[in-house]
């Protein structure tokens, strides 16, 4: 157990856990959505979250080719805009197609929760090992020559073109604070706030509150719940577009599993914030992702995962409803 | 309309006994030994190995090598051909051991290259010394395979033993270290081939960490790599966390040297860490390039280039084509002709000790260099 370590480097630690971290948060905020108005855990979320990768990669491939090439955030930053429209609008496509085909038909029919649960992990296979076929399904087309940048070797790692290069600001005690760790858990607490103010301050976003409240009385006030549950995995996937842009900012490489693992973190991180409460979510995510760097720091990095998740147990142990509690249905007008 | 309770009974029942009986057909059908053809034995030899998956590339490489060799000995043969079986386990010891079970019951496969990686190695070494199924691996590089006492298993390839010994000389002679942080993926691979880097290194070692393989996120070992103040990181791993540990090293501001092994010497490791901060690294591997009249043929019956383990699994394939040659092809037979093989093969000099490695080989330096992996001019470690 290294406490000395944690505390001669704490700064780093934390600011490069809250970057992990609000990669999570945003993540989380599909979930906590989904589950909030549905009580649903969509499991398949970590794929809109994958989907959202390759898109960015993808782009990056179509406008500037294969040849790698570094670059600072600054001058990335017009490539990147297009690159996080398109992930954005990619993962927004697979949310709306997920609620379509893997939901919608069981929710109509009154379906147990626990049936609408397995037709979402067999969405999110189905979603991941199609992309990790994809060589396949292009070659179906006899497109896998003129496609071959997007879709060859399928299942191997798919790297962007561009790495961005973080570039110091400014100096907190030992750790040169960067440009892309401020930019990424700026831009969450940002697509947080934004999302809050929509949930309180729009008719839709009174909509989804009121269905997570009472999916009937909000039918009896005439509230249009497909509408509203559509709108709900809109925009999960939207944020889940955001998350995988940041991503591949920081990270660069993707894979057809690449969001599984996430997946898994970004859920756990709503259940640690309060599943249903979108604050809790982003607050869920920071934690989890600082919380994995000090454990990391502390007793060695084979046992981050260990740490996390017993952070969990013992979060919801102390209270139950996660750190902030309150859920989707509650929120203050 | 539901059926009565008895015959819906009946229809499941029938419906199991069809696809039972689909299942079994596979494997009674299969040629023996002495079938259809007269003479000709239609032989098989099965891969194991990763084919997709994280690593597949490695695996992608191996079975070129085998299709090689295959190709230019049915040109020879045309009337009695061998052909080739592939089990894709992704390298992955948890999906390997139902192929073995697979492999074993064939009776047609009379050797296996493979398995591909060290894990499924072990997880697999009993069931194939138990059916007493020879095979040569052209990659598995962990110590303890063989000294388990498995017989029939064999390796084209030196061990992670010399190739560790090998790194740490390196970093000691060559790269003039003084202070090595070491990491591993915590794989029966990563984690044998780090130990015997941090053995040979000794007190040179600065610190070690172990990482996860699909891991992505390394911030807290970077953290500790530049609090340490190492002048070199040695990662026992795959390409694909290595590159990524190279690129977060690189944008921390680590400038010292990094190593790994052959399980990040692949393209792919370049691709991943980015151009720039994949430059300098230094990948050994227990194998040397190919010559470029191999590279040719290779692309003519493969379409690609060859990559690492190509040349071993040529080779490996040709010692059990020389075993089906003279008419070595039972078990017992065909260990003994591997047991007893020497020759000299495109990946070096070919002869197995009572453990099955092989006995002599030579580690290799490959380095980064402008952004391209530079697989041709390789530098041996002594």
């Amino acid at each position: 157990m290294d406490f000395s370590f944690l505390f001669n480097n704490f700064i780093e630690l934390t600011i490069t856990g809250l970057a992990l971290g609000a990669i999570y948060g945003l993540v989380a905020l599909g979930y906590t959505m989904v589950y909030g108005v549905l009580q649903l855990i969509n499991f398949a979320h970590s794929e809109v979250f994958m989907f959202g990768t390759f898109a960015v990669a993808w782009v990056m491939v179509f406008i500037h080719g294969t040849g790698q090439v570094d670059q600072s955030l600054w001058t990335s930053i017009g490539l990147l805009g297009i690159c996080l429209v398109a992930a954005m609008g990619t993962s927004a496509l697979i949310a709306l197609l997920l609620e379509r085909v893997a939901y919608r038909p069981l929710i109509k029919k009154g379906a147990p929760k626990l049936i609408i649960l397995i037709s979402a992990i067999g969405a999110s296979f189905s979603l991941a090992e199609f992309m990790g076929l994809r060589d396949k399904v292009a070659a179906w087309f006899g497109l896998e020559d003129n496609l071959s940048d997007y879709v060859n070797q399928a299942r191997n790692t798919y790297s962007s073109p561009i790495t961005v290069d973080p570039h110091g600001l400014f100096t907190v005690v030992n750790y040169r604070v960067t440009d892309v760790d401020l930019f990424v858990i700026g831009a969450a607490v940002l697509m947080m706030a934004g999302l809050d103010t929509f949930v309180r301050r729009t008719r839709l976003g009174r909509g989804i509150r009121s269905v997570a409240q009472d999916p009937e009385s909000a039918a009896l006030m005439g509230v249009n719940s497909t509408a509203v549950i559509r709108a709900t995995f809109l925009i999960g996937g939207l944020m889940a577009g955001v998350a995988a842009t940041l991503y591949m900012i920081r990270i660069g490489t993707t894979r057809q599993d690449a969001g599984f693992l996430l997946g898994v973190k970004a859920f756990t991180a709503a259940v640690l914030g309060g599943i249903g409460n979108l604050r809790g979510a982003l607050l869920g995510g920071l934690v989890l992702g600082v919380a994995q760097n000090w454990g990391s720091a502390v007793f060695g990095s084979q046992w981050q995962d260990v740490v996390a998740f017993v952070l969990l147990v013992v979060i919801l142990l102390v209270r139950p409803t996660g750190i902030l509690g309150e859920s989707l249905g509650k929120a203050r007008a | 309309m539901a059926l009565r309770p008895n015959l819906r009974i009946l229809a499941a029942l029938a419906a199991a006994g069809l696809a039972l009986t689909a299942c079994g057909s596979s494997n009674s059908s299969s040629p023996t030994a002495g079938g259809s053809g007269g003479s000709c034995g239609n032989f098989k030899i099965a891969y194991m190995g990763p084919l997709t998956g994280s690593a597949g590339a490695l695996g992608q490489n191996m079975v070129g090598g085998v299709k090689m060799a295959l190709d230019a000995y049915n040109k020879k043969n045309a009337d009695c051909q061998v052909t080739l079986k592939t089990y894709d386990s992704q390298g992955d010891p948890k999906q390997a051991p139902p192929l073995a079970t697979e492999i074993i019951q064939d009776p047609s496969i009379v050797a296996l290259i493979g398995p591909g990686f060290s894990g499924e190695s072990d997880a697999t070494g009993k069931t194939f010394f138990a059916a007493g199924l020879p095979s040569i691996s052209p990659s598995a590089t962990a110590v303890d395979i063989t000294q388990q006492g498995w017989t029939t298993w064999h390796r084209i390839i030196g061990n992670d033993s010399a190739q560790g010994a090998a790194d740490a000389t390196y970093l000691k002679n060559t790269a003039n270290a003084k202070k090595v942080f070491v990491i591993d993926d915590g794989s029966a691979y990563g984690k044998g081939l780090a130990t015997v880097v941090k053995d040979g290194l000794g007190s040179s070692v600065t610190g070690s960490d172990t990482v996860q393989t699909g891991q992505t996120d390394f911030s807290a070992t970077v953290t500790k790599v530049t609090s340490s103040g190492a002048d070199s990181v040695f990662y026992g791993g795959y390409y694909p966390e290595a590159g990524l540990l190279v690129k977060q090293l690189r944008q921390a501001g680590y400038k010292g040297l990094f190593m790994s092994g052959d399980g990040s010497e692949d393209p792919k490791f370049v691709s991943t860490a980015g151009a720039s901060a994949a430059n300098g690294a230094v990948l050994t591997a227990p194998a040397g390039p190919a010559p470029s009249s191999f590279n040719q043929t290779y692309k003519q019956v493969n379409g690609s280039d060859s990559g690492l383990y190509s040349t071993q699994s040529y080779d490996a394939t040709n010692i059990v084509l020389a075993a089906i040659d003279a008419g070595k092809t039972s078990h017992t037979d065909m260990n003994d002709f591997i047991n007893s093989y020497t020759a000299s093969g495109v990946s070096g000099p070919i002869a197995f000790d009572k453990f099955g490695d092989v006995q002599q080989t030579t580690i290799f330096a490959y380095k980064v260099k402008n952004g391209q992996l530079d697989t041709a001019n390789p530098s041996p470690i002594s």
